[in-house]
């Protein structure tokens, strides 16, 4: 019971200081709009429609959704990493919480501040002519969610592990960019050369951002727009499943290291 | 075993090579103001680590308001404040965030909660402050804010690791007067690590640690007396008439010292006053040095506590200060 207050209370702390940090609210938005507009207004008139009557940049709309709840949950170990580097997680490791409930309040909290920041991108949905309903919106976030967590845990993996910020970020733009453009974000995961096909295919990050794809879109199952692991289109509960089975050692690793570490 | 509230028994911490604690024992009774004094590096604060679970021992035990360190971690935890050597605040938080933060991790239940941080916050003057963010604080209200949340969720212990470093001489008496008052109201137990002599004197007892073995453990005036007497220096209208009078009515040595006699009594605060009463010769000056705590540990360990950390050009000057002042 009492953990249960801390892992809401660690929470809590991660939201409070994303509502203070307007700027991040502010880059939150930007960047993937940014992306969203100028990458895709300039490459869909060229491109036309890829298939299941769907343009380049419609394409893209729910990869760039994926790519910032990515990008945001990964900000949870840069947020271990600066509370080992600021002093405060001293505070955190001395107070009577478990190890396990700090890990899970972390990643919680990340995992709801980068659903959040996916969510906002869901408003600019009407300028590209995709509609969805309510319902849609309700389907998306418990994937937002999963995606953010998994990721968010790999990132408090690793921050448990690199404890200087240089190091950390060194080693985050290093797996940050190929986990993203390797994830079927900005294009199509059929036809790509063998080896491109076969990193996307065990690249994590692909699981989570197929399923967003698939309700936002509402593709057939065999589009050209599915992964095709061994021959079989995965479904969306196929995609949930692996990314799920990911999360959760990410999750159980991260509480581990973590505990050991520290 | 229960009369204390800190039991440390025969705590060793190595790194690899290196022994930073070296079979330390000592205990400490509740609402004590126990002082950890020694040089920097001297594992005062691996030993703090180890107390509050930070930091596992290699070998020995210690025990906090009855619980093991070692195998009841959130019971120790539950039973301590911290105020670090470094700053550990959320400084894009601000103060009463941080407080909140903490009363709830450390299960400080709501109804109580927002009185009990009104009354901190109170305590250390920072209750009209308490919206602003932490980052806009100065360092030493950032300190008083810590010293605030250590005592927030009614610890047994109190551990303070240098609470005053680098803070101006008026924050470093107001950081005291807080402490004291605490220590009295709500019998909280302080263990202080320093190496500033004039605050390991406010101590009900000081442990002197140096390369991770304790040197010497007990009241400052016990501590004082060991390395020798008080001197009393007093000049009077005749000093060879007053050298007599001394010599016949305490039965002690007396040295002329320029125009000055000196001479050493065991208790020199209590026999001052007498003695200005009842000496027959006029006394035109008089004073009293009593050892500090600087000649204890000189004594001690040879060595000055302040020696590491000062540049060697400024070593020097102090040195030659300190010698000059000894004379």
């Amino acid at each position: 019971m009492h953990n249960l207050l801390g892992v809401y209370t660690i929470w809590y702390r991660d939201i409070l200081r994303f509502w203070h940090d307007k700027a991040r609210i502010v880059s939150a938005i930007t960047f993937p709009i940014l992306f969203l507009f100028v990458f895709g207004s300039g490459l869909s008139s060229r491109m036309g429609l890829l298939g299941d009557g769907v343009d380049f940049i419609q394409f893209m709309f729910p990869g760039v959704i994926g790519m910032s709840v990515f990008m945001a949950s990964f900000m949870a170990g840069v947020s271990l990493v600066w509370d080992r580097e600021l002093g405060f997680l001293k505070e955190v490791l001395v107070a009577p919480v478990s190890r396990v409930s700090v890990v899970l309040g972390k990643a919680l909290g990340s995992a709801t501040v980068a659903t959040l920041q996916g969510t906002i991108i869901l408003i600019f949905a009407p300028l590209i002519g995709i509609s969805f309903s309510t319902l849609t919106v309700l389907a998306l976030l418990p994937l937002m969610f999963l995606l953010a967590i998994s990721i968010g845990s790999l990132g408090i993996l690793l921050a448990t592990r690199i404890k200087s910020m240089e190091a950390f970020q060194a080693v985050m733009q290093m797996l940050m960019f190929p986990m993203v453009f390797l994830s079927g974000v900005f294009f199509p995961m059929q036809g790509l050369p063998g080896w491109m096909s076969i990193l996307a295919k065990i690249n994590p990050a692909t699981y989570g951002i197929a399923p967003i794809r698939q309700v936002v879109l509402g593709a057939s199952l065999d589009s050209s727009f599915s992964i095709n692991l061994f021959g079989h289109f995965m479904s969306i509960w196929n995609n949930v499943a692996v990314i799920a089975v990911f999360g959760v050692v990410m999750v159980l690793l991260a509480m581990w290291s973590f505990g050991s570490q520290e | 075993m229960n009369n204390y509230i800190i039991e440390v028994e025969n705590l060793a911490k190595k790194f690899g090579e290196l022994v930073a604690v070296n079979d330390i024992s000592f205990n400490v009774a509740p609402g004590e103001i126990f002082g950890f004094l020694g040089p920097n590096g001297a594992g005062k604060t691996t030993t703090i680590n180890i107390l509050c679970t930070l930091s596992k021992p290699t070998s020995g035990k210690a025990f906090i308001n009855g619980f093991d360190v070692v195998r009841q971690q959130s019971q120790v935890r539950q039973s301590i404040g911290l105020v670090f050597q470094d700053p550990s605040l959320d400084e894009r938080l601000s103060g009463i965030q941080n407080l909140r933060f903490h009363a709830m991790v450390y299960n400080v239940r709501a109804p109580a909660r927002e009185q009990r941080i009104e009354q901190v916050l109170r305590m250390v003057e920072l209750w009209d402050k308490r919206n602003s963010f932490v980052r806009t604080y100065s360092g030493g209200m950032k300190r008083r804010l810590e010293l605030a949340r250590g005592l927030l969720h009614y610890p047994k212990v109190l551990f303070l690791d240098e609470p005053t470093l680098g803070l101006d001489p008026q924050t470093r008496n107001r950081i005291w007067e807080y402490v004291l008052e605490l220590q009295r109201r709500e019998g909280t137990t302080i263990f202080l690590t320093t190496h500033y002599m004039d605050e390991a004197e406010r101590a009900d007892r000081i442990a002197i640690i140096d390369y991770g073995k304790l040197v010497a453990l007990d009241t400052p005036e016990k501590l004082k007396r060991m390395v020798g007497k008080d001197v009393i220096s007093v000049k009077t209208s005749d000093n060879n008439k007053a050298a007599e009078e001394i010599r016949l009515r305490y039965q002690t040595e007396v040295r002329h010292d320029g125009g000055e006699l000196t001479f050493e009594v065991s208790n020199g605060e209590e026999f001052l006053p007498a003695f200005i009463k009842e000496f027959g010769t006029r006394i035109v000056s008089i004073s009293l040095r009593r050892p500090t705590l600087e000649d204890v540990f000189l004594k001690l360990t040879g060595r000055e506590i302040r020696e590491e950390e000062v540049s060697d050009v400024f070593k020097a000057m102090v040195h030659q200060h300190a010698r000059r002042m000894r004379r």
